[in-house]
């Protein structure tokens, strides 16, 4: 547990300092993520053909940190929707992510000034059953016809049902989550896909906060951290095995400061 | 005067949660003396979340009732869909508060075997659930089938990993490839297959939950300093 402390409170140093360094002045080059890159053009094809954009901030609920990943990404898709002049659809199976992500897309039309286009019942409630809310959304899809669907959070068997839904009415599809089970299906069924942490990364990088930014350099040193905890572990344990006494002894007492299990 | 805003309250909910995990973790030995403050706030704000979320039912059900109920009064798009909702909705409301066919009252079970509510879900709902489910068959070909064409080594690489483990786990497999020469012990696709799944993909598995632990940090640091405005720090 010691160690696991003492990890956790170098990383949110780590990040914390890139955060007060770019608000600083000091410029930062973050690496650019394709799917985000492609999320603006895919809302400018959907106001072209007239079509409007789905989104679906995951299947989980406000405690989960993968849901206020989405939400994050909710809050900049809001904003291009509005600056584009195109139709918003989300739709959510929880009530709290209801109320969070009407009020996202309220305060995001309004800062472009145009808060009276913005009607709440764009954000559609449908279900807790999972498979209720995908027989929904399917039918939005199927019915409405989307130009694009984002699809970002945390999602289950739903996944695939979701995405080969868009898939059929030739809808460019943006998915992201952090769940490694379901993460093959995105990558099967959608055009673009968010890899785990880079869920956590979109909304920062798509914002252009210089802060946020700052934040995501934190977490690429935190990188840097963990690999050379992992190599340390490894070359320890590889020369314990050897027959090396001393590296079996200091392995012995660093594992005892992790956790158990 | 410092005027409390729903960011104060949340980084300081987040920071004692987070302070919780490391002095009474949960599972560990019984908390003392601080510890156990920390461990008591942390139950009870789990708990609040719960009586929230209870509240935040009540809105989602008076969001389905207002917004179907509106389609159905102005004859929009697809009305018809919403009449089955609402009247889905209202049935399973009212059997469900009211305990048609199991024990009544407060303490009654209103998930007994003989309760209405019992046989909608294992006439209605489970069935419509198994029908919806059984598409994934369908669409796990379809979408296997756009992923494995060969566009580049990628794609043939994940065609090849595929095959492989898709005859590796053809059951009874071990009994058919016992019966070859040893020679050909290299061929045996069950431990190329076992070992795709254990060694390349648990490999890529533990690489994705580190970028996601630590994406998750950040993302508790952002929240916590009031940077993610839409999480509770908008002004």
């Amino acid at each position: 547990m010691i160690l696991l402390l003492i990890t956790t409170v170098l990383l949110v140093a780590l990040i914390v300092r890139s955060i007060l360094l770019t608000r600083r002045g000091r410029l930062v080059n973050v690496r650019p993520l394709t799917p985000v890159e492609e999320m603006i053009p895919a809302i400018d094809s959907s106001v072209a053909s007239g079509s409007p954009v789905l989104f679906v901030p995951g299947t989980r609920d406000l405690d989960s940190m993968q849901t206020v990943a989405g939400l994050s990404l909710l809050d900049q898709v809001a904003r291009a929707c509005a600056e584009r002049g195109a139709e918003l659809l989300v739709l959510v199976n929880r009530s709290l992510v209801m109320d969070e992500a009407r009020e996202r897309c309220r305060i995001a039309y309004a800062s472009v000034g145009r808060g009276d286009d913005w009607n709440d019942d764009n954000v559609d409630y449908i279900s807790d059953d999972p498979l209720g809310f995908v027989a929904r959304v399917d039918g939005v899809i199927a019915r409405r016809r989307p130009g694009a669907c984002f699809f970002f959070g945390f999602f289950a068997s739903e996944s695939l049902l979701l995405a080969e839904g868009g898939h059929q009415v030739g809808a460019i599809q943006i998915a992201g989550t952090a769940s490694a089970v379901q993460l093959p299906f995105f990558v099967a069924a959608c055009d673009r896909t968010l890899m785990g942490e880079e869920l956590f990364a979109a909304g920062a990088s798509l914002s252009g906060d210089a802060a946020l930014l700052g934040s995501l350099v934190g977490q690429d040193q935190g990188k840097w951290l963990v690999l050379i905890l992992l190599l340390l572990g490894t070359a320890l344990v590889t020369l314990s095995a050897l027959g090396w006494a001393p590296a079996g002894e200091v392995w012995t007492v660093l594992s005892g400061l992790l956790p158990e299990g | 005067m410092i005027r409390l805003r729903p960011q104060h309250l949340l980084s300081f909910v987040a920071i004692v949660l987070v302070v919780a995990s490391f002095i009474a973790p949960p599972g560990g030995d019984e908390p003392r003396g601080v510890a156990s403050l920390f461990a008591f706030a942390d139950s009870q704000f789990s708990s609040w979340f719960g009586v929230l979320a209870v509240f935040a039912f009540i809105l989602g059900g008076a969001s389905l009732l207002r917004t179907h109920g509106r389609r159905v009064r102005r004859r929009e798009g697809d009305w018809k869909y919403s009449i089955v909702t609402l009247v889905s909705f209202l049935v399973v409301l009212v059997v469900g508060l009211g305990k048609f066919g199991g024990p009544p009252g407060l303490t009654g079970d209103p998930f007994s075997p003989e309760g209405w509510l019992t046989r909608i879900f294992s006439s209605v709902l489970s069935p419509l659930h198994a029908t919806l489910y059984s598409l994934l068959a369908f669409y796990v070909a379809s979408a296997s089938y756009r992923a494995f064409r060969i566009r580049g080594w990628e794609s043939s690489v994940l065609l090849g990993s595929a095959m492989i483990v898709l005859v590796g786990r053809i059951p009874s497999i071990d009994s058919w490839t016992d019966t070859w020469p040893t020679v050909f012990g290299f061929l045996r696709m069950e431990a190329w297959s076992l070992w795709l799944l254990k060694v390349p993909n648990t490999a890529g598995q533990r690489a994705i939950m580190i970028g996601v632990a630590l994406g998750i940090v950040t993302m508790a640091v952002r929240m916590i300093s009031g940077l993610e405005k839409g999480q509770g720090g908008r002004k």
